[in-house]
């Protein structure tokens, strides 16, 4: 027990947090415009699975790990399309779309992953040569702060970078307002004369494209290949952070960095054989989303809307 | 405002809007069959009828909700062509709809901006000051920064009003505005309206209620069956003219009643406490009797506690303290199938959401709840005979009007709807009757139905609280009046020994009207 407590072991804790937070935080972020704008999207594992492979398909074929981005957010962003046709135009029922997308995704990839590499006959898992840490200068000298927070991908400065931007695009701008607006009241935004459809789709793509990222960072940073469980449950994971974060992007940067440190903690303990149950650290997130849950009860911001199509002259 | 009276080229009493034969059908009723109406500039022009007679479908189609099947209007002469509510508000059409179009969790000011064409980075302060300066001009006080779910209903009333003037409209569109206001509230949006319209602001009035036909318009068209009745000068006209046109018969302005005394109390509701749920309201220590062979009228503005009250009684909602008590045994804690069993009957206020499966037929609606009787069905298989033979003699002696009792209860109309409820919960000869808003959103002739019936089981023996914010409703049919405000029970009387003006008095909250307490 002793030895998990050094400065080496609790150190990489704190790096690693941000590194498992990445994804889940570009998600949810993502997500938590999509739903406030009314429309749930529960094709995010989906979602970022697609992502995960479009991008590794791009950097892997071109070369460039930036193209590869690219890729994986003309892959998120097409899923997110898909689910913003079923839902703002067609209005299905936004739970089975986004079960029925979510399905999509992960069946897609796989399929597609193998039609281009199993066929072609190559013996060994196809690589890209991925994204090194972007260290900062000067900043990065910083003893133990240096390491845990200018010394980590361009992905995750974007992520972090993403809860600000977040937080001003929906409470300081007008298009932000009138997303929020028709969450909570379509009707209403309709007889003021806003268009509720096309922002509905400018959310829900966006969440895609968000998603997709949050995806490429597992097959283009975090790891450098594709496989089949390689989102792992965190597109379920993120939609639990934005619930958790009650609709509110600080804490959902809150809760993302909570989950990666409590995933980077049970690491650690595991890999120093240290003698407790570390499923318990793994389900403290779902529990505490449940908890907040509770204790967000009457204050919750929960887009008042959410889930439930609009049609117009139908009360 | 400003912008209205500045804009108008054309003089007072010419016409702004014209509706030239237009037409609109839904899926089995034709909802406007070829309305012609001419709106003059600078007016106060109501449309009466009663409820379905088109009345909010031919506003919506003014309003770019609805496109018309047939026909035209014209603004200023020149054809208008709507598609959505935003070419309405191009063109100077305002409205404010029935139910507010407000977004509750956001303040005021962000409301009132909405589809404004302000700047993407927010800049409220232009906004601010129009709104201060509106409120101050018409002696409004309310805080541009409040949440506007948490504002009252006449509060939320002049938010909807101001965010529809503030994009300068110069014809203002209000659907029945005074549903939600006591009668203090309504005189003075009455005052600002005159105001408005002397300003130049031309104003089309949606409303069944023919007093403010008479107190505030210049001129009403009288609606009926989707059709106009005629339009007439109202100066031209009385109550009584008008009831004749909307309705197209003579109409009695009264219930009868014979005097009753009130016998063993029914209902003794004692000092209940209910925290708000889900936005249902909350109670504060309210008490409240009803005797067997008495109808007690609860007065209240919505949202002072009413649809709490009926989650207590029913069983819905357990209170935290005090007691209920029903024909003498204590259902504080029952479940609402054991105080069904007890002999209440409840017809809820919103039917649709509360009261009906409106995919089922009429006649599984006819004995819902009752389903486990002995008389429909034995060891969980269901009686069909005896359920049709049930339904059959309700439709009958409710007067039900319905194709057949297989049919989908969706294709009926409201008042047929209450019907349904009424001939369920009368069924067993119940001893207590919930009645809230039993009359809402009927026709004349089911109105004076269910206020007829309630009258009968009355009569019979049976308690009746009835929850009512139609106050002409109150004083005909209750043996006393209680007002119901912030959760409390503030004021018991009897009809004769009050006036319209002293309940407002109390709904809005007053303590010293000089009335007795509960």
């Amino acid at each position: 027990m002793e030895d998990f407590f050094t400065y080496s072991v609790i150190l990489g804790i704190f790096v690693a947090t941000f590194k498992i937070a990445t994804p889940l935080l570009i998600a949810a972020t993502g997500e938590l415009v999509a739903e406030s704008s009314g429309i749930l999207n529960l094709s995010l594992e989906g979602t970022m699975t697609l992502g995960a492979f479009t991008g590794f398909l791009v950097a892997n074929q071109t070369g460039n790990l930036w193209l590869g981005l690219v890729g994986a957010a003309v892959g998120g962003g097409a899923m997110g399309l898909l689910m913003a046709v079923m839902t703002a135009t067609v209005k299905v029922n936004q739970v089975v779309a986004g079960l029925a997308l979510n399905i999509l995704g992960l069946g897609g990839a796989f399929f597609w992953y193998r039609s281009v590499y199993e066929e072609s006959g190559a013996v060994a898992f196809p690589t890209v040569d991925r994204f090194q840490t972007a260290t900062i200068p000067l900043l990065s000298d910083i003893p133990a702060v240096g390491e845990v927070f200018f010394d980590q991908h361009w992905l995750t400065y974007f992520g972090v970078l993403m809860v600000p931007a977040t937080l001003i695009f929906l409470n300081r701008t007008k298009y932000g307002l009138e997303l929020r607006s028709i969450g909570h009241n379509p009707e209403a935004c309709d007889m003021r004369g806003v268009g509720i459809i096309s922002r509905q789709y400018t959310a829900v793509i966006y969440g895609g494209v968000m998603a997709g990222l949050g995806g490429a960072y597992l097959s283009l940073a975090g790891g450098n290949q594709f496989f089949d469980d390689i989102v792992a449950g965190r597109g379920w994971i993120a939609l639990a952070i934005v619930i958790f974060g009650n609709w509110r992007a600080s804490w959902i940067l809150a809760g993302s960095l909570l989950f990666g440190f409590l995933e980077a903690t049970q690491l650690s303990l595991q890999a120093s054989g240290v003698d407790l149950p570390y499923q318990l650290l793994l389900a403290l997130p779902f529990i505490l989303t449940i908890v907040a849950l509770v204790l967000n009860r009457s204050r919750s911001q929960v887009p008042l809307s959410l889930t439930i199509p609009y049609h117009r002259g139908e009360r | 405002m400003a912008d209205a009276a500045e804009s108008g080229a054309a003089a007072p009493g010419e016409n702004i809007l014209v509706v030239e034969e237009v037409t609109k059908a839904f899926p089995g009723v034709v909802a406007n069959d070829s309305v012609s109406i001419d709106i003059r500039r600078a007016e106060i022009h109501c449309l009466l009828g009663e409820n379905g007679a088109g009345k909010t479908t031919l506003a919506d189609i003014l309003y770019g909700v609805y496109q018309p099947d047939e026909g035209r209007v014209l603004l200023e002469g020149e054809p208008l062509e709507l598609h959505s509510p935003r070419d309405a508000i191009e063109a100077g059409i305002g409205m404010v709809h029935q139910h507010f179009e407000l977004v509750p969790p956001m303040s005021v000011i962000e409301n009132v901006v909405i589809g404004t064409p302000a700047k993407q980075w927010l800049d409220l302060t232009e906004a601010r000051r129009r709104l201060e300066e509106f409120f101050a001009d018409y002696d409004v006080e309310i805080d541009p920064d409040a949440e506007v779910g948490r504002l009252s209903v006449g509060e939320q009333q002049w938010v909807e009003i101001f965010k529809t003037l503030y994009f300068g409209v110069e014809i203002l569109i209000l659907d029945e505005p005074t549903a939600v206001l006591t009668p203090q509230g309504i005189d003075e949006l009455f005052r600002i309206l005159r105001r408005m319209r002397d300003e130049g602001l031309t104003i089309i009035l949606i409303t069944h209620k023919l007093k403010e036909v008479m107190d505030l318009s210049d001129r009403v068209t009288v609606l009926r069956r989707g059709k106009v009745v005629g339009t007439v000068d109202t100066a031209d006209v009385d109550q009584r003219d008008l009831a004749r046109m909307m309705v197209g018969r003579e109409v009695l302005m009264q219930a009868d009643k014979a005097a009753s005394t009130a016998g063993e109390p029914v209902l003794e509701v004692d000092e209940i406490h209910l925290a708000s749920d889900t936005g249902r309201g909350s109670l504060e220590g309210l008490s409240i009797t009803v005797g067997s062979g008495e109808i007690v009228g609860v007065a209240g503005v919505s949202g002072n506690g009413q649809n709490a009250l009926f989650d207590a009684i029913v069983g819905v909602r357990h209170p935290e303290t005090g007691s209920i008590r029903i024909v003498g045994q204590d259902t504080t804690e029952s479940a609402p199938h054991r105080i069904a069993t007890l002999g209440v009957a409840s017809v809820p206020a919103d039917r649709i959401a509360q009261g009906l499966l409106m995919d089922f037929s009429v006649k599984e609606n006819l004995v819902l709840g009752n389903q486990r009787e002995r008389q429909f069905s034995r060891s969980g298989i269901l009686n069909r005979g005896q359920i049709d033979a049930f339904a059959a003699e309700s439709i009958d002696s409710f007067e039900i009007k319905t194709p057949s009792a297989s049919q989908i209860t969706r294709t009926l109309s409201g008042g047929n709807l209450q019907k349904i409820i009424m001939a369920r919960e009368l069924s067993g000869q119940p001893q207590l009757i919930i009645a809230h808003q039993p009359t809402r959103g009927l026709d004349i002739a089911a109105t004076e139905y269910v206020r007829r019936r309630l009258i009968q089981e009355r009569d019979r023996g049976a308690g009746v609280l009835l929850m009512s914010e139609d106050l002409d409703e109150i004083f005909q049919l209750s043996d006393r009046i209680a007002v119901i405000y912030d959760g409390r029970i503030v004021a018991v009387t009897q009809p004769d020994a009050t006036t319209l003006e002293q309940i407002g008095m109390h709904m809005a909250g007053a303590s010293d009207a000089g009335q007795g307490s509960p």
